[in-house]
């Protein structure tokens, strides 16, 4: 057997109405690691993100998910692969007629769990994973934060421990500390729990930080795909623009700049 | 495509096997996570009957994936430690031994005491008042921009005027029609019913004139709008609301109740009392179709007789009547749509609210019109 793809997209094709999104994109993802998808604002990606998710279905080409074909699976394997998948909408929707508690505890309510005790063991260390306290679990979501609120909804999100995570810009809204406690929450997670991640961000500290593939959407197509270091040596005007502009230039810098201190610290020590 | 083989999570199996010298050991294989014991909970049983008996040996070397949830369910069946001889992965026993330091803390949900109860009461008793002086101020700001609009009549809002027209009334056309000409009918027949034991049938006409066009129709066309348009005028000033826009009217220094509740209240005020005569007329029309069917009293006869049944002066007191119910109704929508906070449970909940006390306020009124004009118009 092949190594597993935990995503793979043939020939995706998308439009509303006349406008063309999406034009034979193709893409294999592996288990494990963690794709960033960028690219111009309205240019598609949480179209793609939505697709993938299963929310919205491509005019032409063939999703898979965990090996699943979208297209073909059966309502209760679709059920099944649905608690396989974790999505973090941009502004959390987390249910707000329900506390923090009842909102991490949805999914294994939903999934049949009835062991009050059992659900607060895995609600708390939930809670704890994603660094808030026992106390805020009595909170509505009217009162937190923007920051708490992505953790309560990445918490919501983890419960069940998913095989791929969709994140849809999750940092976005977030300040400088908040957005690298999230970067650092995650790569903790992801480390722990080995999912693999997709998700879509302009942020390019987290590309920098975070991801181990990126992905650049531009001119309806997939114009690259690679680790950082492949995108960045792409030609493709759009990325040229994107990844060597000087702001993105500043934050690749700090990396090469960074890069030789730590490993003139590894030969020295 | 060549990786299509699936890997979604399949089945979780225990099987007891039993070894020489009458020792038995537990083997778990598959993929234990909790969407597979959910779905069996045989499962669950038999792993904590299993764990009942010390001696039995546990082997999960052949576990494929182990979740959390999953690693504290055998934890917890346990009794809380790990079995001795236990034969596992190192990851999976990474997480068993997880939840060795975890606990719960002990917070539980805030009950109801004494002082919690009078603090509710207290705070349900202030929001009234509250809400009865952030009516009267609404009226008040909307007397002043009124009185500003008619120093500066350039800035009446015709475009958003003319909208809310459309919407809460030509829009509302085909339901109040239909609503009326069917209560017309019921009403005609039921008092057919009636009036034919008497041998009163030609006083239908004074039943259904006087019914209709003084009480009915002003109180049918004003129920419809207070649920249609006023629910709906109560929602777009609440999304506005979690959309930021009110803030963004605000920091542009434009009035709330200039831009969004005059026009709605001008509207209404218009609206409702041309939709009242239009249900009157069509419960009118129903009335009259029914009492030729059941009376046999012609249509010639009908229209003859009414204005007599009738006098006009019914007629302005439910176009008067209307026009305060559209004056309540949008005043009413536009009250609870600003006390909507940005999320969903109190978009839900002042919208029934308004439709609740519009609807109230609206008979509240028609009983203050029936006694003040109780022998005004009468034939």
């Amino acid at each position: 057997m092949n190594q597993p793809h935990a995503i793979q997209l043939e020939h995706i094709w998308t439009s509303f109405g006349d406008k063309v999104v999406h034009k034979d994109i193709n893409l294999a993802l592996p288990k494990g690691e963690i794709l960033g998808l960028v690219g111009a604002s309205g240019c598609g990606k949480t179209v793609l993100l939505r697709e993938i998710i299963g929310l919205q279905i491509p005019n032409k080409g063939e999703i898979f998910v965990m090996g699943e074909s979208l297209k073909t699976i059966s309502s209760s394997h679709g059920k099944r692969l649905r608690h396989h998948c974790g999505v973090l909408f941009q502004k959390g929707a987390l249910f707000s007629v329900l506390n923090v508690f009842e909102n991490i505890a949805f999914p294994l309510r939903e999934l049949g769990v009835d062991d009050e005790e059992f659900i607060k063991y895995l609600v708390f260390m939930n809670l704890e994973n994603v660094g808030l306290s026992a106390k805020d679990a009595w909170l509505k979501p009217a009162d937190l934060s923007g920051g708490m609120t992505k953790r309560v909804a990445l918490a919501r999100t983890l419960i069940l421990e998913p095989s791929l995570l969709l994140l849809d810009e999750p940092t976005s809204g977030l300040d400088p500390i908040s957005s690298q406690d999230f970067v650092d929450l995650l790569s903790g997670l992801h480390r722990d729990l080995n999912f693999t991640v997709i998700l879509v961000t302009h942020d390019l500290d987290i590309l920098r930080d975070l991801c181990t593939k990126v992905a650049v959407l531009a001119d309806q197509q997939l114009v690259a795909f690679g680790t950082l270091a492949t995108v960045l040596a792409c030609q493709h005007p759009f990325v040229q623009r994107y990844f060597h502009n000087q702001r993105a230039q500043r934050v690749f810098n700090y990396q090469a700049q960074a890069q030789p201190k730590t490993q003139q610290g590894q030969l020295s020590g | 495509m060549n990786q299509a083989d699936t890997h979604l999570k399949t089945q979780a199996i225990l099987n007891t096997v039993a070894h020489e010298g009458g020792n038995f050991s537990v083997l778990l294989s598959g993929d234990w996570v909790l969407s597979n014991l959910t779905s069996d909970s045989d499962l669950q049983k038999r792993i904590k009957q299993a764990a009942e008996d010390k001696k039995l040996h546990w082997d999960l070397r052949s576990v494929n994936g182990l979740d959390s949830a999953t690693a504290l369910l055998l934890w917890q069946a346990w009794g809380q430690s790990v079995p001795a001889g236990l034969e596992i992965k190192p990851e999976h026993l990474r997480l068993i031994n997880k939840w060795q330091n975890q606990t719960v803390p002990n917070l539980d949900e805030p009950s109801f005491s004494f002082l919690q109860t009078a603090t509710y009461l207290s705070n349900a008793i202030s929001d009234v008042f509250e809400q009865v002086l952030n009516f009267i101020a609404l009226l008040g700001q909307l007397l002043l921009d009124g009185g500003h609009l008619l120093r500066h009549p350039g800035g009446i809002p015709w475009s958003e005027i003319s909208i809310t027209i459309y919407d809460a009334g030509v829009r509302a056309l085909g339901i109040t029609a239909l609503v009326g000409f069917l209560i017309g009918i019921v009403l005609s027949y039921l008092s057919a019913l009636q009036l034919k034991l008497f041998g009163a049938e030609i006083y239908i006409i004074d039943i259904l004139g006087l019914s209709v066009i003084r009480e009915l129709g002003p109180l049918l066309a004003a129920i419809l709008v207070a649920g249609r348009s006023g629910s709906a005028m109560t929602a777009q000033i609440g999304i506005m609301r979690v959309t930021e826009e009110l803030d963004a009217l605000s920091a542009m220094g434009i009035s709330h109740s200039l831009r969004l509740v005059l026009p709605k209240v001008i509207a209404l005020t218009v609206s409702l009392p041309l939709l009242s005569v239009w249900t009157s007329a069509t419960a009118l029309i129903g009335g009259m179709l029914s009492a030729q069917n059941t009376l046999d009293i012609s249509y010639q006869q009908f229209l003859l007789k009414l204005p007599d049944a009738a006098p006009l002066l019914n007629v302005f007191i439910g176009l008067g009547k209307s026009a305060v119910f559209g004056l309540m109704i949008a005043l009413i929508a536009c009250h609870f749509g600003f006390r909507i906070k940005p999320n969903t449970e109190s978009l839900g909940n002042e919208t029934t609210n308004s439709v609740v006390a519009a609807i109230t306020v609206v008979i509240m009124v028609d009983a203050v019109f029936a006694i003040l004009f109780m022998d005004v118009g009468m034939p």
